[in-house]
C-alpha cells in the first residue's frame, strides 16, 4: 500500500445552493502511485475539477461538504483536517496548476511576489534564499531571463510564459503530488506540446506523481500510465493508458474514442454520443450512462452496476457482469443454432 | 511615468479653463450682468455708469477674452459688498474647508474600508446583514438632514458639543462626522461588493493552493486588487465629499468655503462666486489628478508598459 | 378561408398570455424580494399621498394660526404639531411629497431624455460629434452636481419651475455618459453586425435594434437618480433657494425649522424623515430593479 501517494476511496461530496441540494461526486474511488501519471478523463461537468479540488481542500467551505469516503495522502486521511492543517500540505506537498493562466495569477503584484508565497509559508528562508530559489525553478521550468522576469508583472508574459510561471509556483516546494487541471486547454496548440513536454521532464526529474486532469484523450495518450474516465460523477473505467486505448470495456469510453478524429482515415463526419450528460438532480437507479448507451437493456435502467475488475482493468458497466456475458452467449448461440 | 503625468496635467488646465467659460457664459447669458454685479435697488445712472466701468457694452468675445486673461492671473474683480479682491477672500477660507473635508474623507476610509472587507469576508452572517442595512440607511439620509439632528442632540441635549463656528477640534467633530457619514454609506457598499468580485477570482484561488493563510489572503492580496476600483470611486465621490462640505459648513457655520460661496450667493456677489468656481473646479481637478497617479501606482498594468 | 381565422385568435391570444405574464413575472419577483417590495410600497405610498393629498390633510397647509405656534406633537389634534406660525406639520408634510414627486419625476423626464439622446447620439456616430459631446461632459462631471445646481439655481432664480431647470442642467450628463456607454457596446454586438451585414438602414437599425435595447438601462437609471434629485431639491430648499415659503416643501420646512431647534425639536424631526423614507424607498426599489433586469450590475 505504501506505493501508492493519494487514494480517494468512495467520496461523495454534495453542494447546497440555498435549499436546493445535488451531488456532482458519488463513489468515487482511484488512487496515485508514487513517480505515476495518472489521467482523469470525461467531459466537462463530470466532476473532474471538483474531485481535484477535494484534494487540495479548495472546495467552498460553505456550500459544499464531503458526505462520505475517505481521501488518502501518504495514509493519512486528509478529507477532514482543519484548514490550518490543510494550509501546511497546499503548495507545499500537494500543489496545483489550474487551467486559466491568464486569470490564475494576480495582475498586481510581480512574478517574484507571487512565487515566494510557498517559500515563505513553508519553508524556512532567508529573502536571498527565497529569490535564488525562485530563479532556479524559473530556469528549470525554461523560462529565459529568469533574473528579469522575477521583477515583471503577469501582464508582460505570454499565455505559455505565464503558465511556465504556474508550474514553478506548483514546484517550489518539491510536491509528492502534482495536480495539473486542463493545464493546456487555454494555449496555442504549438505551445500545448512544449508544456506537456515540459510536465513529463519535471515530473521525472523532481520524482513526484502527476495527477492530469483533461478532455482530450491525446494528451492522456501523450502523457499518461494509467487513466481514470469518469461521467456524470463516478469513475466509469479505469485502466493502464494502453489497455485502455487497445480494449475500452465501457460504452463510454468506446464512445469518446470513436469521436477522436483518426490521422489514418478521413471520415465524412465525426462520430458523436448521442444525448447529454444527465443532471446531477436527474440521476436515480441504474447506471448513470443508460440513457445514452446504446448497448443498455432493463437491468442497466433498474441497477446501479458495481465495478468489476478484470486484471487491474476496472469498469463499471453490466456488460461486464460475468452473469450477464453467460447469458448473452448462450442468446447468441441460439440465434446460431436456430 | 513623466509622460503620464504631464498629459494629467495639461488635462488639468484645460478642465479648469472650461469650467470658468461655462460658468462665465451662463452668468453672462442669465441676463444683464451689470444687474447682477450690482444690488437690486442700483439707479439707473449707476447701472449705466458701471455698464461703461466694467467694458460690459464691449463684444462679449472681447469680454470672455479679457475675463479668462484676468481669471488666470488670479484677479477676478473686487467683492461688491466689502470691496475686496476676490480670490485672497476665497483663498483665505480654503485651510477650514481642507481641515473639514480632509479629516471626513480620512474618518469615512478608516471606518468603511474595513467594515467593506469584514462584511465580504463574513458574507450573509448577522455582521455583514447589519452592516448592509446601515449602507442602505446612510445613502437615504441627507446630509444637512443629519447634521441638525447631531446639533439637536449634541448641542441643544446633551451640551456637549458647540453647534457652530470654528476654533477647535471639539467643533469640528459634529460638522466632521454629518460630512462622512454618507461617505461611509457608500464606501463600504463599494468595498464589500469589490471584495466579494476579487475573492471570486482565479488568482485568490490560486493564492490559496500555495498555502496563503486567509489574513494574509485578505489583507495583502485581495485588498490590493479592490484598491485599484476604490480609488476610483473615491476620486468620483470627491465631489460630492465637496459639495457636502458646502451645505456642511452652512448648517454649522464653519467658515469654509462653502459657506462663504453660499453667503455670495444670497448676496449676488459674483466676483466672488466666479473665484470660488474657479478655486473649487482646481481643487477637484488636481483631486483627480493625483488619483489618477495613485491609480496608475497601484496598477502596474498603467504603471509598468 | 374558413381555415385561417381561428389561426389569426390564436396568435392573439398568445400575445395577450405573454403580456399578462409579464406583470404576473413583475410582481412574482417583487415578492421574493422583501427589500423591492418594500421600496415599491413606498413608492406607491407616496404617488397616492402627492395626488390625493389636497383631500386627506386635516388642516389647511398655509393656514397660520399664531395662538396655536410650535404646538409639540399630538396637541389639540395636531398629530406632529404646529411650526412658528401655527401651521399643521403633518399637513405640510403631506403637501410636501407632491413638490418632491413633482420635482423628481419632471427631472428625470427632462434630464433623461436629453442625456439619452446626446448618449444616442454621441455613441451612433462616434467621430468629432462624440468627441465635443464627450469633453462637455467630462467638464461638467468635473464639477460636483450639488454645487452646479446650487450655482445654476442662484443664477436663473429660485421657484419650483428653475429648480427643475437647474437640477436636469446638472443631471444630464450621466444619463449622456451611461447611454452613450450602451450603445457602443451594442454596437459590438453580433446582431447589430448582422443587420449592417444585411444592408439595413442606419436609422432602421437605431430605431428597430439600439433603441428597444435601451429600455433596460434608461428605467435603472432614472429609478436610481429620482432618489438623487429629490435629495438634492431638498438641500437646495434648505440652503434658502429652489422651493420658496410659503409653500411647503420639505427642505425648506427643515430650513424654517432649523431656527427653533433647541426649543421644538419636531420641526426638524419630521421633514427629514419624510425625505428619509422618500429617498430610501426610491433607492431600494432602484437597486432591486437594476438586480433583477440587469443581473451583470448586481451590486454596485
Amino acid at each position: 500500500m505504501s506505493d501508492k501517494v493519494l487514494q480517494v476511496n468512495d467520496l461523495r461530496i454534495r453542494f447546497r445552493n440555498g435549499k436546493e441540494t445535488s451531488q456532482p461526486i458519488r463513489g468515487v474511488n482511484f488512487h496515485v502511485k508514487k513517480g505515476e501519471t495518472l489521467g482523469i478523463v470525461g467531459e466537462s461537468g463530470c466532476g473532474k475539477s471538483v474531485t481535484s479540488l477535494s484534494v487540495m481542500g479548495l472546495l467552498p467551505i460553505k456550500t459544499s461538504e464531503i458526505v462520505s469516503g475517505e481521501i488518502l495522502f501518504n495514509n493519512r486521511d486528509i478529507s477532514r483536517l482543519k484548514e490550518k492543517e490543510y494550509r501546511k500540505l497546499r503548495g507545499n506537498e500537494i500543489s496545483m496548476i489550474f487551467q486559466e493562466p491568464m486569470t490564475s495569477l494576480n495582475p498586481v503584484f510581480t512574478i517574484g511576489e507571487q512565487l515566494s508565497e510557498p517559500l515563505r509559508q513553508h519553508k524556512k528562508m532567508s529573502k536571498s534564499e527565497i529569490r535564488n530559489n525562485i530563479i532556479a525553478v524559473l530556469k528549470q521550468v525554461g523560462l529565459p531571463r529568469a533574473e528579469q522576469i522575477i521583477d515583471e508583472y503577469p501582464h508582460q508574459l505570454s499565455g505559455g510564459m505565464r503558465q511556465r510561471v504556474m508550474i514553478s509556483l506548483a514546484l517550489l516546494c518539491h510536491p509528492k503530488l502534482m495536480i495539473a487541471d486542463e493545464p493546456t486547454t487555454a494555449l496555442d496548440v504549438t505551445i500545448q506540446a512544449q508544456i506537456l513536454e515540459l510536465l513529463k521532464e519535471i515530473k521525472v526529474k523532481n520524482e513526484m506523481s502527476l495527477m492530469l486532469i483533461t478532455h482530450d484523450l491525446s494528451v492522456v495518450a501523450e502523457m499518461c500510465d494509467r487513466v481514470v474516465v469518469m461521467y456524470a460523477g463516478e469513475v466509469v473505467e479505469e485502466a493502464e493508458v494502453n489497455e485502455l486505448f487497445d480494449r475500452p470495456l465501457h460504452p463510454y469510453t468506446q464512445g469518446l474514442m470513436k469521436s477522436l478524429p483518426s490521422n489514418n482515415e478521413r471520415k465524412s463526419k465525426l462520430f458523436s454520443i448521442d444525448g447529454q450528460v444527465p443532471k446531477p438532480s436527474e440521476i436515480g437507479e441504474g447506471c448513470v450512462f443508460a440513457n445514452r448507451c446504446p448497448f443498455a437493456f432493463e437491468k442497466c435502467f433498474a441497477e446501479t452496476p458495481p465495478a468489476f475488475n478484470r486484471g487491474k482493468h476496472i469498469s463499471k458497466c453490466w456488460l461486464q457482469d460475468p452473469a450477464v456475458k453467460e447469458v448473452m452467449q448462450n442468446e447468441e448461440r441460439s440465434i446460431v443454432n436456430s | 511615468m513623466l509622460d503620464f503625468v504631464i498629459k494629467r496635467l495639461i488635462q488639468v488646465g484645460v478642465v479648469v479653463l472650461l469650467a470658468l467659460t461655462v460658468v462665465f457664459f451662463l452668468i453672462r447669458l442669465s441676463g444683464d450682468p451689470t444687474a447682477l454685479f450690482l444690488p437690486p435697488d442700483a439707479p439707473r445712472e449707476q447701472i449705466e455708469e458701471y455698464r461703461e466701468k466694467l467694458g460690459f457694452n464691449r463684444p462679449i468675445y472681447v469680454q470672455y477674452g479679457d475675463f479668462m486673461v484676468n481669471a488666470v492671473q488670479g484677479d477676478f474683480g473686487q467683492s461688491l459688498r466689502s470691496r475686496e479682491d476676490a480670490l485672497p477672500l476665497v483663498l483665505d477660507r480654503l485651510p477650514a474647508t481642507f481641515q473639514l473635508a480632509i479629516s471626513a474623507l480620512v474618518l469615512s476610509l478608516l471606518i468603511s474600508i474595513p467594515l467593506g472587507v469584514l462584511s465580504a469576508f463574513r458574507r450573509n452572517s448577522i455582521f455583514d446583514r447589519i452592516a448592509v442595512a446601515f449602507t442602505v440607511l446612510g445613502q437615504a439620509v441627507p446630509s444637512f438632514w443629519l447634521g441638525l439632528l447631531l446639533i439637536y442632540f449634541f448641542a441643544a441635549q446633551l451640551n456637549m458639543l458647540p453647534s457652530g463656528g470654528a476654533g477647535s477640534i471639539t467643533h469640528l467633530l459634529l460638522p466632521m462626522v454629518t460630512l462622512a457619514a454618507y461617505s461611509v454609506a457608500r464606501f463600504t457598499r463599494f468595498t464589500r461588493s469589490t471584495m466579494l468580485d476579487v475573492l471570486r477570482k482565479d488568482y485568490i484561488r490560486t493564492a490559496k493552493a500555495s498555502g496563503v493563510p486567509t489574513i494574509r489572503l485578505i489583507g495583502r492580496y485581495a485588498l490590493k486588487n479592490s484598491l485599484i476600483p476604490i480609488i476610483t470611486l473615491v476620486a468620483l465621490d470627491l465631489g460630492t465629499l465637496l459639495g457636502g462640505a458646502v451645505i456642511t459648513e452652512v448648517v454649522f457655520a464653519w467658515p469654509g468655503i462653502g459657506r462663504l460661496l453660499m453667503q455670495s450667493l444670497m448676496n449676488r456677489d459674483f466676483p466672488i462666486v466666479l473665484a470660488g468656481v474657479f478655486i473649487i473646479a482646481l481643487i477637484y481637478a488636481v483631486i483627480n489628478f493625483i488619483a489618477d497617479v495613485l491609480y496608475a501606482y497601484v496598477n502596474p498594468q498603467i504603471r509598468v508598459k | 378561408m374558413t381555415v385561417n381565422i381561428p389561426k389569426v385568435t390564436h396568435t392573439t391570444q398568445a400575445i395577450k398570455v405573454k403580456k399578462q405574464s409579464a406583470v404576473v413575472t413583475f410582481f412574482s419577483n417583487l415578492l421574493r424580494s422583501w427589500t423591492g417590495m418594500v421600496g415599491f410600497l413606498i413608492m406607491i405610498l407616496l404617488l397616492f399621498i402627492s395626488i390625493f393629498g389636497q383631500w386627506i390633510v386635516p388642516y389647511d397647509p398655509l393656514l397660520a394660526d399664531f395662538s396655536k405656534k410650535l404646538l409639540p406633537p399630538m396637541t389639540d389634534g395636531h398629530l406632529l404639531g404646529t411650526d412658528q406660525l401655527g401651521r399643521d406639520i403633518f399637513s405640510r408634510i403631506i403637501l410636501g411629497a407632491r413638490v418632491s414627486v413633482i420635482i423628481g419625476l419632471t427631472t428625470v423626464l427632462i434630464a433623461g431624455t436629453f442625456g439619452t439622446i446626446v448618449g444616442i447620439i454621441s455613441g451612433y456616430f462616434r467621430g468629432w460629434v462624440d468627441v465635443i459631446l464627450m469633453r462637455i461632459v467630462d467638464v461638467q462631471l468635473s464639477f460636483p452636481f450639488i454645487l452646479l445646481v446650487l450655482v445654476i439655481n442662484a443664477i436663473i432664480g429660485s421657484g419650483l419651475r428653475n429648480i427643475i431647470i437647474s437640477l436636469a442642467i446638472g443631471g444630464w450628463v450621466i444619463f449622456a455618459r451611461v447611454i452613450r456607454s450602451e450603445v457602443l457596446a451594442l454596437r459590438e454586438k453580433e446582431f447589430i453586425t448582422a443587420c449592417v451585414a444585411t444592408g439595413v438602414s442606419r436609422t432602421g437599425i437605431l430605431f428597430k435594434h439600439i433603441l428597444p435595447n435601451l429600455f433596460t438601462p434608461i428605467i435603472i437609471l432614472s429609478s436610481l437618480q429620482i432618489g438623487t434629485y429629490i435629495i438634492a431639491e431638498a438641500s437646495v430648499s434648505f440652503l434658502g433657494f429652489g422651493v420658496q415659503p410659503p409653500e411647503p416643501a420639505w427642505g425648506n420646512m427643515l430650513n424654517e425649522g432649523k431656527d427653533y431647534i433647541f426649543s421644538s425639536w419636531w420641526l426638524i424631526t419630521f421633514p427629514g424623515i419624510a425625505i428619509m423614507i422618500t429617498a430610501l424607498g426610491v433607492n431600494l426599489f432602484g437597486d432591486w430593479l437594476r438586480d433583477t433586469l440587469d443581473p451583470e450590475l448586481k451590486g454596485e
